[in-house]
């Protein structure tokens, strides 16, 4: 499901998943950009923090230390199909329940958009 | 986000300037901050223009409040910067683990056979003298030097470069006592103590080093700690 970061571009920077996001919709493919916008305790990745996925459900970069990536994936195709940006919250894991959250008990905001394409715009 | 504001970002990245991206949350309206100017649907008052510049001297995104909803700004800072010098085996190890820690690196050596493309693949190697290099280099507050030649012909016209700019680290290879004879020759070129203060020497992390990889793990250790914990430390420092 997930790209094999050894498949991605050797030519981009390192960690510039923004470039990798326009390859995607150059070759095509419907892509959402998911960025850390907030965090509270302590978060796994801080604030600014791109996640970017594509409609084949490849990612690349990341939001957290892969604890809520899942449901983002998830989210930002509903981004990709409406065009409406969402703000994802996440929180802590509740050990008894099987949603998705972050074990290291903080607390972090996602928000998730389209790349809409040059004749979108 | 709309195709046009990506390309502008990864324009203003490639050119390295800083940018600014502002998103309103609840409308996902964005504008581009580039050089003072606003790019895009979203209306950037002064006040915003003033937060988006506090970003990037915090190197950190922040969400502000405004009339008509939230707004995030994340700043685009141009790369951090890694100078070496010294195309030596420890510099082997520390220019790719410096590249995958973010930096942009350029290894200088003018010896022959030292500062070769084979010896360092997908690096950025200058055969210039390193007063030369470090001139056209330019560093700013967002680079950090490191001198490994242990050679006062070459580490010591960089280290006088280093500590003429706002390099964030300056570090240089050598034994103690090759470090004090080190300050010794920079002070009779006219340098002090505060100077002396600014160079981590012997280099690295106290962690018991021993072969080049580990080296080059205490050398970017102790660049992430004068990066991250510097600043930290002297905003605390302000606000007490």
């Amino acid at each position: 499901m997930a790209t094999d970061p050894q498949q991605l571009d050797q030519s981009l920077g390192h960690d510039d998943v923004l470039a990798q996001a326009r390859q995607w919709q150059d070759a095509g493919r419907g892509v959402a950009i998911a960025t850390v916008v907030s965090t509270w305790g302590s978060s796994p990745r801080p604030v600014g923090s791109q996640l970017v996925v594509s409609d084949r459900q490849d990612m690349v970069g990341s939001v957290s230390g892969g604890c809520v990536e899942g449901a983002v994936v998830e989210a930002a195709q509903q981004v990709m199909q409406d065009g409406t940006p969402k703000l994802l919250d996440f929180g802590v894991t509740n050990s008894q329940a099987w949603e998705v959250g972050l074990a290291c008990g903080g607390k972090i905001e996602v928000y998730v958009e389209k790349l809409e394409t040059a004749d979108e715009a | 986000m709309k195709r046009d504001l990506l390309d502008r970002l990864l324009a203003a990245k490639a050119a390295k300037q800083p940018a600014v991206l502002a998103t309103r949350l609840n409308t996902g309206e964005q504008s581009l901050l580039t050089g003072g100017a606003a790019t895009g649907e979203l209306a950037v008052s002064p006040s915003i223009q003033s937060s988006a510049n506090d970003t990037l001297r915090a190197d950190k995104g922040r969400t502000v409040e405004a009339d008509g909803g939230d707004i995030f700004l994340q700043p685009f800072n141009p790369p951090l910067r890694m100078a070496i010098i010294g195309a030596v085996h420890i510099a082997q190890v520390l220019a790719p683990m410096s590249d995958l820690t973010g930096y942009d690196v350029t290894v200088i050596d003018p010896r022959h056979g030292f500062a070769s493309p084979d010896r360092f693949p997908h690096i950025s190697v200058v055969d210039d003298w390193p007063d030369e290099a470090l001139d056209a280099l330019a560093p700013d507050s967002r680079t950090a030097i490191v001198t490994l030649t242990h050679d006062p012909k070459l580490d010591d016209p960089a280290l006088e470069r280093a500590l003429r700019s706002d390099a964030f680290y300056i570090g240089s290879l050598g034994s103690k006592k090759t470090h004090a004879a080190r300050l010794e020759r920079l002070s009779r070129a006219g340098f002090g103590d505060a100077d002396f203060a600014r160079i981590h020497g012997p280099v690295g992390l106290a962690i018991g080093a021993r072969s080049p990889a580990e080296i080059a793990v205490s050398i970017m250790a102790q660049v992430t700690q004068a990066l991250r914990e510097a600043p930290a430390l002297a905003a605390t420092a302000a606000a007490a």
